[in-house]
């Protein structure tokens, strides 16, 4: 195996100078296997090459915190002696390649690095950007990306409780797939991958390793191009029910002290789990491979160290626990082999019948991984768009039926019903809301979680872009009366090579640390997913954030639906109808132009305080972020959702009337309210800027007496698209 | 009340039926491992909901020839009431302890959402809390709910009163069946009543916050006709 050189290093995706570092630090050619372990290892995907500089200027801690970024997911405290588990992760390539499979080992692998650490997942969440409705492939890829995410996390028996789904052009070549779990586990049980203990059993538990998925990682971590289909092979195949009986056994072996470290096999397979458990704790690992369970014969070590195959953990053990370990995973049916050792080496040995067929130091190959400060470049400044540079519609109203009953504003019914987000049976806020709440189970408590990120906004102006993105995911919580804990984010890009693309993440992370800091709603862990470019042809920038809040009370908690008739609608914050790279600029007259609303950090954290505070004293009767679309479309959602109708009066001030209804200013809620008074002089006393816009009630929205429209009208065109469209062909 | 919840690999609303049983009867009930070949004295035997075997083959097929189910029959057989939700009811029809198939969904995708039923038959220790032709509303949430059987078998479940639930149109929808199945049918007894199969699952309606509360009656009722 002495004929790895350059030119296989360049097709192993691994670069010259990088491919000298390889040299430097084997003091030799490597074998293919060493090679190919590598290769995985330095892709983009598992190394955070381009990224790793820009991430660490995240905040990261919290008196909350309880571990932040860098193992399988990241933990905060929530009380009662419970920890929340949770994570986002991308499986963009592997779902534009084979939606269904790709949808599915995406749901899977998260859950598995939420349970590897000792938590249950209670939910799933995701975020989903589909290409143009109307390109050839769309329809086939929503069809299998929902089915692939409702199959695996169904049979799971973890609810699929909420997300976004968006649907533009420039996903037409990459759609991103980013799935999100939210476990719980007690503080005191929490699991972590170092390995210690020299001479401690490694021990392979889960399915079988078969030839699936090879080279996932390094496909993940590259651009498509024409000839995408040839990647089918490297798309794994997901078998939820296996993953059931791992989480079952895992959680029945967790409730003894057997294990010291666990770590899921996820990209890049056994290699990745047994380097990062080997480089956490300080040690080596050698493993013997004809230990290692195969699904077929054969297979040779490349293939056993860069199989992507599912539903697989690799564990170290206490010394003598093996047995009971194994009669647990024997009761579930399920593989367990003894298939190395800790070694005080240092070293990743791997061995065949005895004989080395590898041999790299586990330091210098996570610690020399390649790190880049990639040039990048700011994306220029857009001019603000006067309200003059868009023309004033006749009736304001007309066009509100068409944009609820389009692609991006219309009901997600038809994807969220076949999610089972009902099981386990404390699914307190269903999809549909701004966050959606499970109950903390046999308690009175809940978590919140909502996944957002508005690419249109990052695409005009990064920085704005992710700080929107945070505010947002920070006020979806407020709304419902949860209090912001911490969030996961997965930033997905184009090729980051590309000094514009590059700027595009440097400007989106530096507004998503800015909001964080701001709102003491820190980053506890997160995935990157660059390279989404086919032909050259990047995404929109789509930094999706993923944000827990805890609900201390479920009794005091707010929905979006009009609760009643006769309440007072009061809107919340600022409103100076900032219609630049708006949805209504988008969708109805169909440009992209403008700065993006600004993002008043200061006036969202009073805001958002202050609505979570009136939601918790029981003042508030429905409540609803703005965001998407405007103030209208915010009271049209809660008018819908109530099966109720509204009049609203504008102030009528130096503002015209359709820029009042469809601005996207920041910051800004719509409550209802038994008692305005009340709830208008608590404003006042906090600073905030609140107002009467009307009042709830009959069967139609009424704009100044002028301008009306029936709620049955608009939930008829906000019901239909996503069911016409998809039973089209 | 004591109920035992057959649990295979592959359950995964074995914790929400016994927590329902457990807060209507104030007993926990045991989890039993699909492996074992005996059944302690019971009052009550329920298969959960869920994917056993990962509804490998067909939903329930495998689960119906676990070592327990041998044990399960013969119980049912003796008149214990035996209860199976969702998947549960897809591994009564893949034993024979009630006739009729459970195929995909006539949509051909999986649905969760509220649905209505109507109670038919009240008639039994399952129906007995509830009212004749009671509306209730009950979340379903699967992929294979299209109740089939041949017609001469479909004419005599009704003609002998074992078909427990209809799904039902309400709030104006003109048709209340959302999966197909043949005559409205939601949930079927055996002969003498003992034995419920259903696609709703009612134990995810005892809550108000959660779901609803129309599946308490069921529960009640089981540990008023069950207590002893």
């Amino acid at each position: 195996m002495s004929d790895v050189n350059q030119a296989l290093a360049a097709e192993h995706g691994l670069s010259p100078s990088e491919y000298q570092t390889v040299l430097s630090i084997m003091g030799r050619e490597p074998n293919l296997t060493e090679l190919g372990i590598f290769s995985v290892m330095w892709s983009e995907h598992c190394s955070y090459k381009s990224s790793r500089i820009w991430l660490k200027t995240l905040p990261t801690s919290g008196p909350q915190v309880i571990c932040g970024p860098g193992e399988n997911a990241g933990v905060v405290d929530i009380g009662d002696g419970l920890a929340a588990v949770f994570k986002m992760e991308s499986h963009n390539h592997p779902s534009f390649i084979e939606p269904y499979q790709g949808a599915a080992t995406g749901v899977g692998g998260i859950m598995r690095d939420v349970f590897t650490m000792g938590a249950r997942p209670v939910a799933n969440m995701n975020a989903l950007r589909f290409g143009d409705p109307d390109h050839p492939k769309t329809r086939h890829l929503v069809a299998g990306v929902v089915a692939g995410i409702g199959g695996y996390g169904n049979c799971m028996g973890v609810p699929t409780i909420g997300g976004e789904v968006n649907f533009d052009p420039a996903y037409n070549g990459n759609i991103l797939v980013n799935a999100m779990t939210v476990g719980l586990a007690p503080t005191g049980k929490i699991f972590y991958s170092a390995a210690a203990g020299v001479g401690n059993p490694v021990v392979y538990i889960g399915s079988k390793t078969g030839r699936d998925g090879i080279h996932g990682a390094t496909m993940a971590s590259a651009q498509f191009d024409d000839d995408t289909d040839e990647k089918r092979p490297t798309v794994q195949v997901g078998d939820p029910f296996t993953e059931k009986l791992l989480l079952e056994a895992c959680l029945e072996l967790m409730a003894t002290d057997a294990i010291i470290a666990i770590q899921d096999m996820g990209a890049a397979g056994l290699t990745s789990s047994t380097v990062e458990m080997a480089d956490k704790g300080g040690v080596g690992i050698e493993l013997n491979l004809e230990a290692v369970p195969t699904r077929e014969d054969g297979m040779t070590p490349y293939e056993i160290m860069l199989s992507e195959s599912q539903e697989r953990m690799l564990m170290v053990l206490q010394p003598g626990r093996e047995a009971q370990a194994r009669a647990i995973f024997e009761k579930w049916e399920l593989d367990f082999a003894i298939i190395g050792r800790v070694t005080d080496s240092g070293h990743f040995v791997l061995k065949v019948d005895g004989a080395t067929v590898a041999d790299i130091p586990v330091a210098p190959l996570v610690n020399e991984a390649p790190l880049y400060d990639r040039p990048w470049k700011t994306t220029p400044r857009r001019a603000v768009l006067p309200h003059g540079a868009i023309a004033s519609p006749d009736d304001p109203l007309a066009v509100l039926a068409d944009l609820l009953g389009s692609a991006n504003f219309c009901s997600r019914r038809w994807i969220w019903e076949q999610y089972d987000h009902m099981v386990m049976a404390d699914t307190n806020q269903r999809p549909g809301g701004d966050a959606a709440i499970i109950r903390i189970h046999a308690t009175t408590r809940g978590l919140a979680i909502t996944t957002d990120c508005t690419p249109r906004y990052c695409h005009a102006d990064p920085e704005t872009g992710g700080k929107q993105a945070v505010a947002e995911a920070w006020r979806n919580l407020c709304a419902v009366g949860a209090r912001p804990l911490a969030l996961t984010n997965n930033l997905n890009f184009g090729n980051p090579e590309r000094p514009s693309i590059m700027g595009q993440f440097v400007g989106c992370v530096a507004g998503i640390a800015a909001a964080s800091s701001a709102f003491d709603f820190p980053v506890v862990s997160g995935n990157v997913s660059l390279y989404n470019e086919t032909n050259g042809e990047a995404i929109l920038p789509t930094p999706v954030i993923g944000g827990l809040g805890l609900v201390d009370d479920l009794d005091r908690t707010a929905r979006v639906a009009f609760a009643g008739p006769d309440q007072a609608i009061v809107l919340i914050g600022d409103t100076a109808g900032w219609l630049g790279a708006s949805a209504y600029l988008a969708q109805i007259e169909g440009r992209d132009e403008g700065a993006p609303p600004p993002v008043d950090l200061p006036a969202e954290r009073a805001n958002g305080d202050f609505v979570r505070q009136c939601i918790n004293a029981g003042d508030v009767t429905a409540c609803h972020d703005i965001s998407d679309g405007g103030l209208i479309v915010a009271v049209a959602e809660m008018a819908m959702a109530g099966r109720l109708g509204a009049r609203i009066e504008s102030p009528k001030a130096d503002l015209p009337l359709f820029a009042w209804l469809y601005g996207e200013d920041q910051a800004r809620y719509v409550l209802t309210v038994e008692n305005a008074d009340s709830l208008l002089a608590k404003a006042r006393a906090a600073g905030v800027a609140a107002m009467v816009i009307g009042r709830t009630g009959g069967e139609s929205l009424t704009v100044d007496d002028a301008y009306t429209i029936s709620v049955n009208e608009l939930r008829a065109a906000h019901e239909s698209w996503l069911p016409t469209y998809m039973a089209a062909s | 009340m004591k109920s035992a919840v057959i649990v295979f690999p592959g359950s995964n609303c074995d914790r929400d039926i016994a927590v329902a049983l457990g807060r209507a009867s104030g007993v926990a009930p045991e989890m039993i491992w699909h492996r074992e070949t005996t059944l302690p004295l019971l009052d009550l035997i329920v298969l959960p909901g869920g994917f056993a075997y990962g509804d490998y083959l067909r939903g329930g097929a495998i689960a119906a020839r676990s070592p327990i189910m041998r044990a399960v029959a013969e119980r049912a057989n003796q008149g214990v009431p035996l209860l199976g939700i969702c998947n549960g009811f897809q591994v009564l029809t893949e034993s024979s302890l009630l006739p009729g198939v459970l195929m995909r969904n006539a949509g051909l995708k999986y649905i969760c959402r509220d649905i209505h039923v109507r109670v038919a038959s009240t008639e039994s220790v399952f129906t007995q809390g509830y009212a004749q032709d009671q509306l209730l509303r009950i979340p379903i949430a699967h992929n294979e709910g299209n109740y089939r059987a041949q017609e001469s078998m479909l004419d005599r479940l009704e003609g002998e009163g074992l078909v427990a639930f209809r799904y039902a149109a309400c709030d104006g929808s003109a048709d209340g069946n959302p999966n197909g199945s043949a005559r409205d049918i939601a949930g079927i007894f055996n002969h003498s009543r003992t034995v419920l199969g259903l696609m709703p699952h009612p134990e995810r309606a005892v809550d108000p916050a959660h779901g609803g509360t129309d599946g308490v009656a069921m529960f009640e009722g089981l540990v008023a006709a069950l207590a002893r």
